[in-house]
This record gives C-alpha cells, sequence and structure tokens, in this order.
C-alpha cells in the first residue's frame, strides 16, 4: 500500500514539471497560433543560464533567485526573438513559424555547446531540500514535495492572470477570436509580444527547476519538445488546466505503468494521445478549433498545369539531370540519389499538406515503412530488389490505410499530433522489437541488385522513381479528385454540400502520400545499405516538413526545390564544419525572412505580374480584413 | 510559366553548385585515413576522443609517419546517424580516396559502416562501438574493434558480481540494444557462475527520459540484494540522485556498466556513488610508464586530463598506423593480413588484434567507486586483460558466420 502512495507521490511530482514546461507552450500556441519548435530550446536554455547562475549565486536565496534570474533572462531573449523574427512572418501560412523556430532552435544547440561546453553538467541541488520525508514509512524527496505544490501554484497563478486582470482577458479574447480582438482596437503585436515572452518564461522556469534533479545537457531540448507537445494536446490547445490534467495523466499512468510492464514508458506517452485523440478529438478540455485559418487556396492565385512551354523546359531539365553521371563521380552520384530521394519524400508530404490540407508531424512513419518493407523482403523473403521496391511501398500504404482510418477524421493540429503519436508507435516497436527489428542495430546488407549497384545505375533509378513520382502526384493534383481534394481543404462544408465526403476524399490522399514515402524509404534503404530505427524517428519527419515549408506549402510541387536546397545544404555542411547546425539554423532563419512563402512560392509571386503584386500587398497591410472575410 | 522556369533553373544551379562543391578533388601523395564520429551529436564523448587521436597522428608523423610517408586524417561529422555516417563513408571512400576507415561511437554507426565496409571491400578499424554483433553475429572480414566489447565488459563485471554474496538482483538499463544486450550477457554469465542467484525486478527507462523516482522506487519494491545498473549520462544522474535520495543504494550492493568512466563519473562531482563496483578509467592513479608517457604529452598539449575516449582515439590512431606500417600497402586485403594478429603497444599495454574474430584485446579497469575531495573516483582497481574475457575459440567461430 505505502508503494502507491509513494508511487502516487512521484508521479505527481513528476507531473509538475512536465506541466511547467508545457504550459507555456499552450499559452502561445493559444493566441498566436505559433507551433513554437524552439520551446525545448529555451526550456535547455532556462536550465543551462540557471547552472551557470546558482553556481555563482550562493544560499537558498542564491539559488532561488538564479533560478528565476535565469527564467527572466531567458524570456528577455524570446521577447527580443519575437520582435525581430516572428513579426515579420505572423502573415506567412500556417506552420512557417514552425520552420523559423525550427531554425532558431538548429542555432541555439551550437551556442550552447560553445558557451557551455560538451560535457553534461549537474548543477547543485536546491539549498535545504536535499534531504527526503517519511511518508508511510517510505522515503520522499522534499524537492518532490516542492514541486507537487509548485505545479498547481503556477496553475493558480496563471488562472488569476488569465482572469482576474484586464491583460488576461485580452490573451482569452484572442484565443477566442484574435480578429474581433484587433478589430476592437487592441494592440496585437504587443499582445502577441507578451504572450510568447510568458510562454517563454514558463518554458525557462520548467527547465531551471530540473537543476536539482538531473544533468543539463545538449539533449534536453529535443527530449522535452515532444513530451509538451503532447501534454498541451491531449489537454487541449490553449487549455491550461487541461495541460495540467494531462501532464498527472501521463506522470501518473507512467509511475505505475513501470510497475507493471516496465519497458512501458517508451510508446505509454504516445499510446494516450492516440486514444484520447481518437475519443475525444480536441483533448480533455480544448474546444473545436473554429476553421478560421486561412487555407491555402485562400491565400494563393489559383493553380495552373504546366504549360506545352514549361513542359518542355521541365524536360530539358530532367535529361540534364539525367546527363550528370557523365560528370559526376561515384560520390556525387550518390548524393545525387539521395537527393532525389529527399525529393521524393517531400513531394509525397506536399501533396498531402498542400493539395490536401492534411498537415503531418509523423510522415516518417511511411519512409520508414517502405524502408523496413524493403529491408524485411530482403531479409526474410529474399526477394530481389526490384520487388522489394514494391514492397516497400506497399507497406507504406498499408501504414497509411491503417493509420488514416483514425487521423482523417481530426483536422488542423490534433490531425498533426495524431500522425506523430502513430509516428512515434511505430518508431517504438522499430526501435524495441529486437528480435524482428534488430532494435537499434537495425537490418543490415539491404544492397541493390547487381545491374542498380553501381553509382551510375542507382542514381537513373532514382532519378525515374522521383520523375514519375512528381508527374503523377501532379497530375492528381489537377484530376477530378484533386479538384475534390482542394474543394474539401478550401471548404468543407461547401464541398460537403455538393455531395463530396471529406474523410472519403483525404482518406485516399493519405494513403497516396503514404505509398509515395514508402517508395521513398525503400529506395533509401537501398541506397544506404542498411536501415535503422532513425529513419522513423522525429527529425525524419521534420526533415520533410522543413523541406515542403522550405519549397512553399502553398505551391503545387515547390518542395522539390525545398527538397534539394535542404538536403544539399545538410549534408555540405556535415561535411564541411562542426558548426553545421549553427550555420543551417541560421541559413533557415534567414529563408523564411528573405521568402516568407518558401523559396518557389516567394520567386514565383515576385515573377506574378505587378498587379497582383499590388494587391498582395494591399491583402498583407490589411489582414485583419482578410481574415475577416476569409472566416466568413 | 515563370514559376517553373525558375524552378528549373534553380534545380540547375543548386544541383550544378553543390555537385562542384563536393568534386574537389583531395591531397596527393599522402597516406589518407577516414574518420567519422558523432561530433555534433555526442560532444561529451567525442571531443575528448578527437583530442586522442589527433595526439596520435601527431607522434606518428614525428616518429617518420608510415614508413616515410605522411599519414593524414580526414575526419567527418555523422550527427549521429547511420545514414548520414554512410554518406560520409561514401564522400571518403569514393572521392577523398582514403586507405581505410576508422572511428564510431554509437553502435548502430559502427553497424551500418561495417556493412558499407563489407560492400565496398574497404577496411574498417571501429574504436568505440561497443555492440557484440560487429565482430560476432554480423561480423565481416572488414571490418576490426578495439574497444572492449559488451560481452568482455559484462564478463568482467559477472566475475566481480559472483563474488558478491547477494543472490537477489535487479536490473535497470535504458530501453535500447546496447542496454538489453548487456543485461542479457550479464544474466547469462552470473546465472552460470552462480546457479543460486535470481533475477527478481527489472526496469527499462528509455533513453534520455529516465523517471528517476518511479524507476528507484520501484526497483526499491522489489527489496532486491544487489542492482546490476546499465543507465550512463543524463539518466545515470537522475537514477543516483533520486536513488540515494531515497536510500535505494543504502546496504545493496551495485554493479554498474561505464560508471567509472571520466566522462560518467566527473560530472557527478561529490555526488558520486561510493562502493559501486565499475568499469572504468581511473586516470589519476594509473602509474605504469606507459600511461605515464601518454598522460604527460596529452597535458602538455591540451592543458587537461585524459578521458577513456582521448585513450581510445589514441589507441585507434597508433593501431591505424600500425597496420598501414605493417601492410606497406594500401590494398584491403594486404590491410586485413597485417591487421591479423598485430600486436600494438599502448597506454594500457600491449594489446592484440585477434585473428579469430577480430577483436582486439585492448581491455578494461575494474574497481569500486568512492568519492575523495569531492570528486567521484575509482579505488582498488586493478587492469583487466580483454583477452581473458572472451569466449572459447569454439564459441566464437559458432558466433561468428564462417567463410
Amino acid at each position: 500500500m505505502s508503494l502507491y502512495v509513494v508511487q502516487f507521490l512521484t508521479g505527481l511530482a513528476n507531473a509538475a514539471s512536465l506541466f511547467l514546461a508545457a504550459c507555456g507552450l499552450s499559452v502561445i500556441f493559444g493566441v498566436t497560433r505559433i507551433v513554437n519548435f524552439a520551446h525545448g530550446a529555451f526550456y535547455m536554455l532556462g536550465a543551462y543560464v540557471a547552472f551557470s547562475l546558482t553556481l555563482r549565486l550562493e544560499g537558498v536565496v542564491g539559488f532561488w533567485a538564479g533560478i528565476f534570474l535565469a527564467a527572466i533572462i531567458v524570456a528577455a531573449i524570446g521577447a527580443l526573438l519575437e520582435m525581430l523574427l516572428l513579426r515579420r512572418i505572423y502573415q506567412a501560412p500556417e506552420l512557417f513559424q514552425l520552420l523559423a523556430t525550427f531554425g532558431v532552435t538548429l542555432m541555439v544547440q551550437d551556442i550552447v555547446h560553445m558557451i557551455w561546453g560538451a560535457q553534461d553538467l549537474v548543477g547543485p541541488r536546491a539549498p535545504g531540500l536535499q534531504g527526503a520525508v517519511q511518508v508511510m514509512g517510505l522515503p520522499v524527496p522534499t524537492y518532490d514535495i516542492l514541486l507537487i505544490i509548485l505545479g498547481p501554484l503556477v496553475l493558480g497563478a496563471l488562472w488569476l492572470l488569465m482572469h482576474r486582470t484586464r491583460w488576461g482577458v485580452l490573451v482569452r479574447a484572442a484565443t477566442e477570436d484574435r480578429d474581433m480582438v484587433a478589430a476592437l482596437g487592441v494592440n496585437q503585436k504587443w499582445l502577441f509580444t507578451g504572450v510568447f515572452t510568458l510562454g517563454i518564461f514558463l518554458a525557462a522556469f520548467g527547465g531551471a527547476l530540473q537543476i536539482p534533479r538531473t544533468a543539463v545537457n545538449h539533449l534536453m531540448d529535443l527530449s522535452i519538445i515532444a513530451e509538451v507537445f503532447v501534454v498541451v494536446v491531449i489537454g487541449g490547445l490553449g487549455s491550461i488546466t487541461g495541460a495540467f490534467l494531462a501532464a498527472v495523466l501521463i506522470a501518473e499512468l507512467n509511475a505505475f505503468g513501470i510497475l507493471v510492464l516496465p519497458g512501458i514508458s517508451l510508446v505509454l506517452m504516445f499510446l494516450v494521445m492516440a486514444v484520447v485523440l481518437v475519443l475525444r478529438p480536441w483533448g480533455f478540455l480544448g474546444k473545436p478549433v473554429s476553421t478560421d485559418a486561412k487555407t491555402i487556396g485562400e491565400t494563393t492565385r489559383p493553380w495552373h498545369p504546366w504549360s506545352p512551354t514549361m513542359a518542355v523546359l521541365v524536360a530539358a531539365s530532367v535529361l540534364l539531370a539525367a546527363a550528370l553521371p557523365a560528370v559526376l563521380g561515384p560520390y556525387g552520384l550518390s548524393i545525387g540519389a539521395q537527393i532525389l530521394i529527399a525529393v521524393i519524400f517531400a513531394m509525397s508530404l506536399q501533396f498531402q499538406m498542400s493539395t490536401g490540407g492534411l498537415d503531418s508531424f509523423g510522415h516518417a512513419a511511411y519512409f520508414g515503412l517502405g524502408a523496413y518493407g524493403a529491408a524485411f523482403a530482403i531479409q526474410w523473403f529474399q526477394l530481389p530488389m526490384e520487388l522489394a521496391l514494391i514492397v516497400g511501398p506497399l507497406a507504406g500504404l498499408v501504414g497509411a490505410l491503417v493509420f488514416g482510418w483514425f487521423c482523417v477524421r481530426l483536422s488542423g493540429v490534433y490531425f498533426a499530433m495524431l500522425t506523430l503519436a502513430f509516428a512515434q508507435i511505430t518508431w517504438s516497436i522499430a526501435f524495441q522489437w529486437v528480435e524482428v527489428t534488430g532494435g537499434d542495430n537495425g537490418i543490415l546488407g539491404v544492397w541493390p541488385s547487381e545491374w542498380a549497384s553501381s553509382p551510375a545505375a542507382f542514381y537513373w533509378l532514382t532519378l525515374a522513381a522521383a520523375v514519375l513520382t512528381v508527374l503523377i502526384l501532379r497530375h492528381l493534383v489537377f484530376s477530378p479528385f484533386g479538384y475534390r481534394l482542394r474543394g474539401v481543404r478550401d471548404s468543407s462544408v461547401r464541398a460537403e454540400s455538393i455531395g463530396i465526403s471529406r474523410q472519403r476524399t483525404q482518406y485516399v490522399a493519405f494513403a497516396i502520400s503514404g505509398t509515395a514515402a514508402g517508395l521513398a524509404g525503400a529506395l533509401f534503404a537501398f541506397l544506404k545499405g542498411s536501415i535503422f530505427p532513425d529513419a522513423l524517428a522525429i527529425p525524419t519527419s521534420i526533415d520533410a516538413l522543413v523541406m515542403v515549408l522550405l519549397g512553399g506549402v502553398a505551391t503545387v510541387s515547390g518542395s522539390v526545390v525545398g527538397a534539394i536546397v535542404y538536403t544539399m545544404a545538410t549534408i555540405w555542411l556535415m561535411s564541411e564544419t562542426d558548426l553545421s547546425r549553427l550555420v543551417l539554423g541560421g541559413f533557415i532563419v534567414f529563408l523564411v525572412v528573405a521568402f516568407p512563402q518558401g523559396i518557389v512560392g516567394s520567386l514565383s509571386s515576385f515573377t506574378s505580374g505587378s498587379l497582383e503584386r499590388w494587391r498582395g500587398r494591399r491583402e498583407a497591410s490589411r489582414p485583419v480584413a482578410l481574415s475577416a472575410e476569409a472566416s466568413r | 510559366m515563370t514559376k517553373t522556369l525558375f524552378r528549373t533553373v534553380c534545380f540547375a544551379a543548386l544541383l550544378g553548385a553543390g555537385l562542384m562543391a563536393s568534386a574537389s578533388a583531395g591531397r596527393a601523395a599522402d597516406i589518407k585515413v577516414g574518420e567519422i564520429n558523432s561530433y555534433s551529436a555526442l560532444p561529451a564523448f567525442t571531443e575528448p576522443y578527437r583530442k586522442g587521436w589527433q595526439l596520435a597522428v601527431e607522434e606518428v608523423n614525428a616518429n617518420g609517419g608510415i614508413n616515410g610517408d605522411k599519414l593524414v586524417v580526414i575526419s567527418k561529422d555523422d550527427g549521429g546517424k547511420p545514414g548520414a555516417a554512410i554518406t560520409a563513408a561514401n564522400e571518403l571512400v569514393s572521392r577523398d580516396g582514403v586507405a581505410l576507415i576508422t572511428g564510431g561511437f554509437l553502435s548502430n554507426v559502427g553497424l551500418a559502416i561495417a556493412d558499407f565496409a563489407k560492400q565496398k571491400r574497404v577496411v574498417f578499424v571501429a574504436g568505440e562501438p561497443l555492440t557484440d554483433a560487429m565482430i560476432w553475429s554480423k561480423g565481416n572480414d572488414y571490418t576490426f574493434r578495439l574497444r572492449p566489447s559488451n560481452y568482455m565488459q559484462a564478463a568482467m563485471l559477472a566475475e566481480e558480481a559472483a563474488k558478491l554474496p547477494a543472490k537477489r538482483w535487479a536490473t535497470v538499463a535504458p530501453n535500447y540494444e546496447y542496454g538489453q544486450s548487456a543485461v542479457a550477457v550479464f544474466k547469462e554469465l552470473l546465472k552460470k557462475a552462480r546457479p543460486d542467484v535470481e533475477f527478481v525486478a527489472e526496469q527499462w527507462p528509455p533513453l534520455g527520459k529516465i523517471d528517476g523516482g518511479a524507476v528507484a522506487q520501484a526497483l526499491a519494491a522489489a527489496n532486491p540484494e544487489a542492482i546490476l545498473n546499465v543507465e550512463f549520462g543524463a539518466d545515470l544522474v537522475q537514477f543516483v540522485r533520486e536513488g540515494t535520495t531515497r536510500g535505494l543504494f543504502k546496504d545493496r550492493s551495485v554493479v554498474s556498466f561505464l560508471t567509472g568512466e571520466p566522462e560518467y563519473l566527473e560530472p557527478l562531482k561529490g555526488e558520486a556513488p561510493e562502493g559501486w563496483i565499475v568499469t572504468g578509467y581511473p586516470w589519476y592513479s594509473i602509474d605504469t610508464p606507459e600511461h605515464n608517457a601518454f598522460k604527460k604529452a596529452y597535458e602538455d598539449k591540451y592543458g587537461e586530463h585524459p578521458y577513456l575516449g582521448s585513450v581510445a582515439g589514441y589507441i585507434e590512431l597508433k593501431t591505424v598506423a600500425e597496420i598501414l606500417r605493417k601492410a606497406k600497402s594500401t590494398e584491403a586485403e594486404d590491410l586485413i593480413a597485417a591487421a591479423k594478429g598485430l600486436k600494438v603497444d599502448t597506454p594500457f599495454g600491449e594489446i592484440t588484434i585477434r585473428a579469430i574474430d577480430h577483436q582486439s584485446t585492448f581491455g578494461s579497469f575494474v574497481g569500486k567507486t568512492a568519492v575523495k575531495d569531492g570528486k567521484g573516483v575509482m579505488v582498488d582497481f586493478t587492469y583487466k586483460d580483454g583477452a581473458d574475457y572472451l569466449p572459447s575459440d569454439e564459441e566464437v567461430k559458432k558466433l561468428r558466420p564462417q567463410g
């Protein structure tokens, strides 16, 4: 009995840390609709700054002063970031801010390394709170007790701030209806800055509070970011109380789960999220999101198929690419193949995101299923490469059919998070089921057939696959199915009223997208000769997102350029510099500011007629009117 | 129209620029060796490691290089990803024309490069990856491994664990291949030596995300007499802190993988656990002429003490140089012939690269942790020669694909 009580208290303490890390994200998303990927980076910064301060400031007062000061310093950095970077891109398509904050995260990783060095750092324990108190004969750390009290305290303070101050009222009003608040004359700029600063303060505070528990290390940002997203989504976006309940649920399930099933921690969080989202599509306390977000169809000129001249130019560039083996060596060709695989992968996501309006955070699942499908075909059934290249996409298709069945019931960020949950569950199966998948040690010996084993032959194979995929997906965009899909994306109500089923249409698009991603994965396995669970992990999904956003989410196939630029930049920087993340992050931030519609999106609107440019400017200067119109 | 034109121009320009950049030629006349490691992903281990091999390269070249030729190392980052490691290996082999590849820290990266080496017929001298699959179940002719493997470390610890009176054991290990195989081998060897022991509880927290309090409490609830720990890094810190506060380690023996390495023990400072039986590297109290010479050279060059990674990097490039010297050629077949049975002098004494499975006899220190002047240290340690902790030749032949 006493064990269960103590385990319950431990769960509560963990829930408090989780809540402190997550509530800031909820506040930020609720008002600004920014998916702040840099939340983990600020959490880590908070811990590092607090480490340095608490080493210098001693005693009880010094320790707590250090923790608060760290959160304030990091919050100031966050405010600066909002004013200098995010303000410039609020008008960009949804999720574009994710790209900017991803760039910032990369930069922070290298900056932290430069300032604090490589080793893990262990900060001081909280003075006076090092010991434990006996609860029913078992020790419970006093610091845990403090956290258990602190969690509800912060929740209460936030509630008071939101419900008893004018600022809080405005924030809640903005969460409900941004445009109306703006129409009433509230300065949105400062409201957004204030909310972002508060959110970052909470993130840094949560990070700083971890000092007495664990080592401050370089992986803190990525290890927390997925968890805080899960907590926020289960709780309901924008709901602080919901985040608290979600944190308690997850932490308690984990504390008791490991007593029964010690390996459960790895998947538990994502299992819970999948179940909650399937049962309650908007989380515990979230409200159905009114789709006031601008859809792609409203912010861009209508898409057109290639004109005959264009088709000739595209064909010429494909021929040029096909001639590359004449000038490139084996290494250049293997890079070329890798870029072409990235093109397929990015196009598969773009079809789903741009044409289908389905933002996926878990596209790695289908890439990885394709890769593992091909690898299984080779390893278990000794199939030749040609058949394995069919098995791979089929595996992606099956995965997409199973997961998509659940996912298309949702929309918006909830859809994205459910795809993430399924991707993480798939990843943990590959990671943990060592007998079948080889676990972390992966599957080796997945090399191409004899005829395709030369770098040039494999390059041509991937080129053919990439060209076919891009052409087929483009064809689909302009087919009757594509028009249905775009209709559903732009107004599901109107589409349904003329007899188009939203779910069925999106389900088919999801399956097509998964199949194409599976093809990319299968080719990737043969390019590398082996496959490991990291192909299924979150960074792979992020890579795909970045490529689409970089190319331009409001284009038909801008991700082709996004994939080429991003893949080349990562490979080249990894090879040439130790500060690849700093440079790459800076490069992404630069592109975000320079091309707020993505590379292709911005270039094409730049070169479009002056009338449209003038219209575009007018629209940008009157965002409120436009949004009001759009949400009508 | 214009959209696609731009897309085409961009495509061509970017592809061209990138590929031109990647086509610039390497240096000539030197003996080039390719080195790959997770520099950006795991700087805590790879920075001392890089310093170690750079010192070795300097010494090799100061002593006549490779039979008169200069040894040049081209180093690449893999970002902790097997896929990126293959790209880097491809670049080193196809573009830079290196004689062999070396490096690796993570087991999966090591296995990916090993399979690449087999496919492209290039020699790969793995430094740090610990997985047994590397030389046994997935072993190949082109791959050699230096550091004591998972099996060897487990055997060293199981030997010490068998001497303890404890019969009821609990285990805690990160939930991935390394943790799983470490626990499995340890269990098997301890059971062989002590049929009377039983394993009463196991915990498998995810790597980097241990829930220290809950795990410690769950272990304590099983009331074991001894605990096997495979946690490391930030997870270890959290486990030690929570376990100490909750009295988990009081009156219990703990046997722990790698905890004695300065990489893991040093960050704990005064909070280092006491009396744990660990494998590690007590650089502060090893007093042999070989090690003193290495330590002095390292400290003179970098102004800091060596880590285990430093030794691994140093031995790695020393071994590579010896292979190249003995082979007098850069052909893979000659390098393999030279490496088999090669003896190399190291700061830990002479090591042999076994012909039977390409594993070196590089050993490890086993001792107890203690706290001295507010720092975690290893005391009462002995050096265990790797050769004594490998299975018999018949067993190895069964473990490793033959032919």
